[in-house]
């Protein structure tokens, strides 16, 4: 059955398809439009080079008017992801606008790897790393980088 | 029952009933209307706005700004509400830098047409990928066009679910410009554009610091008072709505006068975690002579060793046990300097302990008082009913009785907040004035109070009806001798405010 939800998420997957950004993809399960399953591939010259993070999106009925719920099913370490994968994005709560399609959710998701925002962390500890260690800190998303590639 | 303090419209009828009892003093009367007239130093000026006046204000300043800039009226509201109303620094920046001021406040001036709903062939919603002939779609003056069923959508989600009015923008990404009245009018249901209109009201009253909502439930007044914060400590701006509510402009809690708001606040915290428990622990407890936690005795010997900080003392001298040497079942040890020490210690906080319950028990005692008299009445009104069916009396002739219980409260309301005002005053001879004015009102309302409790009986309505009048009109003069007092005393700050 088609709905406005649907026929739009069908839409996104056609422009995902036929004009990809770079190092992102998805795809909505065979079963479930409104869900989808997509990667990231870490963005060169960062820590997170080489990775493969999954994750999902979660649409409601209301898209495009309400975002997708998105979460991080690889282990990730980064400031503005909680422990369970939640994001904390402002374009994903109050800046979230009709007009964003899943490609852009991807590309904005795979800037925030490049930029985190320490300022607002979900994870305190990578924030404080991120901010006072960055050895360190490269040294732990490097762990989550291997991680990724394993199932 | 003058009525002095209310702007009632039906205060030609109370003068009329009153006429027929106090016709030996007239000449009094005429100098109680006369004062009604003027100000009191208690009172503040304010004025009490509908809703329908905040928006035929809002419409001509509107109108003003659309006049000057020469743009139209929804682009000049967008602009006022960017600058939350501030008209003259909205006109000079905008005379100043037009560019900036409307990129930041998300207009486009110079569109002279509002947005419409058109077809057009060639048109695909970037929303919902509809497209076709027959679909209707809409821009605003930034020509991001969506669909008119995604618009309403989008729009309905920002009012109803997020509660947005103001600041809602095209739906386009990176795009700040904002959705004006009247295309929000064209795409969406009456109910959701009512919501949006009554946020909008909202956002005024909210940027403006000299209007306040009513606090009242249900209460859909707005009072302006043009009180800066800084003079919060020099005065109680005490304003009554139209809906009869009275309230303090200040911090919206129910009137409080004469105590000033930041001893209101310090007052009620303290109140809502210490009376009670303080006067259990006043009489069953004392306190540990070194760090002063509170110690309840419940058996055992003298010798006591406090849980908290490990210090021994003897119970009956509070002194240091150590002093004590070998008797341990007695203290004889009196006149020792340390344990004489230690009890000058524990009764000057066990004074400060019973200076705050003497404060506190008057205070709570005038609030329950209130509710009593209340109720008493509602008591009252209930038996008159059943007397006028079996007497002459009629409805009208008890409501001096109502009259009064209004003012008993309201003394009653003014006399408990006396006491958290004297709880932080220092003692000196101005407070002395001060109490005694608080002993006259107190007196008077006790004795009122007295006389609304008395039996009605037919025959004797009458001569009650005389006593309670004149009474409430004394109460009500010994109420304003003290608010003008202590008004004029906050005003020359001659009040000393100490932290028990």
């Amino acid at each position: 059955m088609s709905t406005p939800a649907k026929r739009r998420l069908m839409r996104d997957f056609k422009r995902l398809q036929t004009d990809p950004p770079a190092g992102v993809s998805g795809a909505p399960c065979q079963d479930n439009v409104l869900l989808w399953n997509a990667v990231i591939f870490g963005p060169e010259d960062t820590p997170f080079e080489d990775g493969t993070f999954k994750l999902t999106l979660q649409f409601e009925e209301a898209y495009p008017t309400k975002p997708p719920k998105v979460q991080f099913v690889s282990k990730m370490f980064h400031p503005n992801v909680y422990s369970n994968g939640n994001l904390c994005l402002d374009i994903l709560q109050n800046r979230w606008s009709p007009s964003y399609d899943v490609a852009a959710i991807l590309t904005s998701i795979q800037s925030l790897l490049h930029d985190p925002n320490p300022s607002s962390p979900a994870n305190v500890e990578a924030a404080r790393l991120f901010k006072e260690n960055r050895k360190e800190y490269d040294r732990r998303v490097k762990e989550t980088v291997e991680l990724s590639w394993l199932n | 029952m003058s009525d002095i303090d209310f702007d009632d419209d039906d205060d030609d009828f109370l003068y009329d009933d009153e006429d027929d009892f106090i016709d030996d003093d007239e000449l009094d009367f005429t100098e109680i209307i006369q004062e009604k007239q003027e100000k009191k130093k208690y009172e503040v000026e304010y004025k009490v706005y509908s809703i329908q006046e905040i928006e035929d204000f809002q419409n001509k300043e509107i109108e003003h700004v659309a006049n000057i800039i020469g743009c139209l009226k929804e682009h000049a509201a967008t602009l006022l509400r960017h600058f939350k109303w501030n008209k003259e620094r909205l006109i000079e920046l905008y005379m100043d830098k037009t560019e900036e001021v409307t990129k930041e406040a998300g207009v486009i001036v110079d569109a002279q047409k509002l947005p419409k709903l058109i077809k057009l062939h060639d048109f695909c919603c970037d929303i919902c990928c509809d497209s076709g002939e027959d679909v209707e779609s809409i821009a605003l003056s930034c020509n991001h066009r969506f669909c008119k069923d995604c618009y309403t959508q989008y729009l309905t989600q920002k009012i109803k679910i997020e509660g947005e009015c103001r600041n809602i923008q095209c739906p386009s990404d990176c795009c700040n410009i904002i959705v004006d009245e009247n295309t929000i009018k064209l795409l969406v249901p009456e109910d959701t554009y009512n919501r949006y209109t009554s946020l909008l009201i909202r956002t005024y009253v909210d940027d403006n610091i000299f209007l306040h909502w009513c606090p009242a439930p249900n209460c859909e007044y707005a009072v302006e008072c043009r009180i800066h914060d800084s003079d919060l400590n020099r005065m109680v701006p005490t304003v009554k709505c139209k809906c009869s509510h009275t309230f303090c402009f200040g911090c919206g809690l129910p009137d409080h006068q004469p105590c000033i708001c930041s001893l209101v606040t310090k007052w009620l915290n303290k109140c809502r975690d210490d009376s009670e428990t303080a006067n259990w622990i006043s009489v069953n407890t004392k306190e540990c002579p070194k760090c002063k936690a509170s110690i309840e005795k419940n058996g055992g010997c003298n010798h006591m060793t406090c849980k908290k900080c490990k210090n021994e003392f003897c119970w009956v001298c509070m002194g240091p046990w150590s002093e004590h040497g070998n008797q341990w079942y007695t203290c004889n040890r009196f006149e020792e300097k340390t344990s004489v020490d230690a009890r000058d210690s524990q009764s000057k906080s066990r004074a400060k302990l019973e200076r705050y319950l003497h404060y506190y028990n008057r205070y709570a005692n005038h609030e329950q008082s209130a509710k009593l008299d209340t109720e008493l009445f509602e008591k009252t009104e209930r038996k008159m009913e059943k007397m006028q069916k079996s007497s002459e009396l009629s409805w009208i002739e008890v409501q001096f009785l109502k009259e009064a219980v209004e003012t008993v409260v309201q003394c009653r309301n003014t006399l408990k907040w006396t006491y958290s005002f004297a709880f932080y005053l220092q003692k000196d001879n101005q407070t002395t004035l001060f109490e005694d004015n608080q002993r006259d009102l107190e007196m008077a309302v006790e004795q009122l109070s007295e006389l609304l409790e008395e039996e009605i009986k037919p025959n004797k309505i009458a001569e009650l009806k005389q006593k309670v009048v004149d009474k409430s009109i004394y109460v009500k003069h010994r109420r304003e001798i003290l608010l003008e007092d202590t008004a004029e005393g906050l005003k020359e700050s001659r009040w000393t405010f100490i932290d028990p």
